[in-house]
């Protein structure tokens, strides 16, 4: 045991100043490549100039490496040499660099917009690999801008990529979407995409929208050519129960990936000034059934608050705007951390670790959904999802007795749990209405116990 | 009348996870014809299984919810006076917001 505890700590020795040395070639790495994007710029724009090309004859800018480069686009009759130099002066926006943003961005790069820009604030987790392609294990826990620059320049480093991490706020985003002439909205949340629509239409900019949810996607181009925008189409925002989020409903990993592929092809169109952009129009893609339908939508409302004929939505407006309070729900997509409860009507993790310890009864019910229940549960837990609770209390009555926890103690020793510790509170007030008056909740969930009962204890 | 109603972006939760309906809606009352607001109101009180404020807010869909008839959104159409004809499809989605 003692010589297996000395190699783990050399490994972990070793492995530190490996990852160390690492970073600082990268640092180096970078440095070297940001220098030879600038001088290969440089190069293209003098050979472009024509004089160093002597006797070949063409009248347009792209240099011999992009015609290398871009030969497939260029063959394209109705793209072109005029689709791929609209291609190369144009500037995009990716805003999100998630499962949408991912392979929007690797497209985008790989295909020449002349300036990609990205934002996003959130760092790389283990559990956004499944969708986040963009993203690769070696920067987990690093951000998620500079983790998608670093794949974007791999593809392409004769593109100049913006990286922007912050989080898109009413006070940053007029100045960062200003300096792009088309925005792509990859994001997560109802009032992100609010804020993000109204911006557009402040900047006169185009906005490529996408969103996919479980195994369904959705797809349009708001504020272009006269078209919509968001709130031409969503005036009054969806009650807060309806915006499901990934984090919660689940996602198929490739269903963004494919709403984001689409993405990249619109904003490709609109940069090229190629086919028909997705405005008044909406793509709904269902992966299970493998149906994609294009729908006809309505255009601008002449009475939208934002873009209708009256509408004075001005840049100070729009940066005034309360999007949280507008939408009833947060810009970041951090969890909601609900206090319905009284203190005496909870129990930390630890408490109840203790009470288990020492052997007393109880009875443990478990309210998060069965599939939820069937990825991990604890020990001696009774699986009574809260959509079904109020059916099913004679089971929690049963299982009391059964404990010998007397009716007299209106449930004492009866523990509900869920993932995060909000179900549970909702949970506990039916209880309570009910009869149930001494149950109480885990606060936290099931997150809390792993993070200070049982580190082993998975997560999701 | 024969009809085919849809249900997406998780709006089918509200109909035991059905996505589509082939139903039978007829005038009520001897009215001639029938509109969006009467099969509204039919989709509840027959398809509607849970919560049925996730799918109307009065007379109408919650906000959030885009209604396609024949493919076309329903305010082109005239929205709750929408007329329906035999064999026309309804769409009910609800916008996702996910990434």
């Amino acid at each position: 045991m003692e010589a297996n505890g000395g190699d783990v700590a050399r490994i972990r020795s070793e492995l530190k100043s490996l990852k160390a040395a690492k970073s600082d070639i990268e640092t180096r790495i970078s440095g070297l490549e940001a220098q030879l994007r600038d001088l290969t710029l440089l190069n293209a724009s003098t050979v472009s100039n024509g004089s160093v090309t002597g006797d070949s004859s063409c009248n347009h800018e792209l240099s011999p490496d992009m015609i290398y480069r871009y030969s497939r686009h260029l063959l394209l009759p109705s793209f072109g040499v005029q689709g791929q130099s609209n291609i190369l002066k144009s500037s995009i926006l990716v805003i999100g660099a998630g499962g949408l943003g991912s392979p929007a961005l690797l497209y985008l790069a790989a295909s020449g917009v002349g300036r990609l820009g990205v934002v996003d604030h959130d760092i790389v987790e283990l559990n956004n690999m499944h969708r986040q392609v963009i993203h690769t294990e070696s920067f987990i826990g690093q951000p998620k801008v500079k983790s998608a620059a670093t794949a974007c320049r791999s593809i392409n480093s004769m593109i100049k990529i913006v990286e922007h991490q912050v989080a898109l706020r009413t006070s940053n985003a007029l100045e960062i979407l200003n300096q792009y002439d088309i925005i792509v909205d990859a994001t997560d949340n109802a009032p992100s995409r609010y804020m993000i629509s109204d911006c557009c239409v402040v900047l006169g900019k185009p906005l490529v929208s996408g969103a996919a949810l479980g195994l369904e996607g959705q797809l349009t181009v708001y504020n272009y050519n006269g078209g919509p925008c968001y709130r031409c189409l969503f005036p009054t925002p969806p009650p807060t129960t309806a915006c499901q989020r990934c984090a919660d409903s689940g996602v198929l990993g490739i269903v963004p990936g494919i709403i984001g592929c689409l993405q990249a092809l619109e904003a490709i169109k609109i940069a090229s000034a190629i086919g028909e952009p997705l405005s008044g129009r909406m793509l709904l893609f269902d992966a299970l059934s493998a149906r994609i339908r294009t729908v006809k939508i309505r255009g601008r409302s002449l009475d939208c608050e934002v873009c209708g004929e009256n509408a004075a939505f001005t840049q100070k407006q729009f940066r005034d705007f309360d999007y949280e309070r507008f939408t009833q729900s947060r810009l970041s997509t951090a969890p909601s951390k609900l206090n319905l409860l009284p203190a005496e009507s909870r129990i930390s993790s630890r408490e109840l670790m203790e009470k288990i310890v020492k052997g007393e009864p109880y009875v443990l019910v478990d309210v998060r959904p069965e599939h939820h229940f069937r990825i991990v549960s604890l020990p001696n837990a009774v699986n009574i999802p809260l959509s079904s609770l109020e059916a099913r209390l004679p089971e929690i009555s049963c299982a009391l007795n059964k404990e010998g926890i007397t009716d007299s103690e209106k449930g004492a020793n009866l523990y509900v749990v869920c993932r995060r510790g909000n179900d549970s509170q909702r949970a506990v007030q039916i209880l309570h209405s009910k009869g149930f008056t001494s149950a109480r909740d885990i606060t936290g969930g099931l997150e809390a116990w792993a993070r200070d009962v049982d580190p082993k204890f998975p997560t999701y | 009348m024969q009809l085919t109603l849809e249900f997406g972006g998780g709006l089918e939760l509200l109909c035991d996870s059905v996505k589509i309906h082939n139903v039978n809606v007829n005038p009520e009352n001897g009215a001639a014809k029938l509109i969006m607001k009467d099969l509204l109101a039919w989709v509840r009180a027959n398809l509607i299984k849970e919560r049925p404020e996730m799918f109307m807010k009065g007379d109408s869909v919650r906000p959030g919810i885009l209604v396609l008839v024949n493919d076309c959104d329903w305010e082109l159409s005239g929205q709750l006076d929408t007329t329906l004809e035999e064999k026309d499809n309804v769409v009910f989605i609800s916008t996702l917001h996910g990434g």
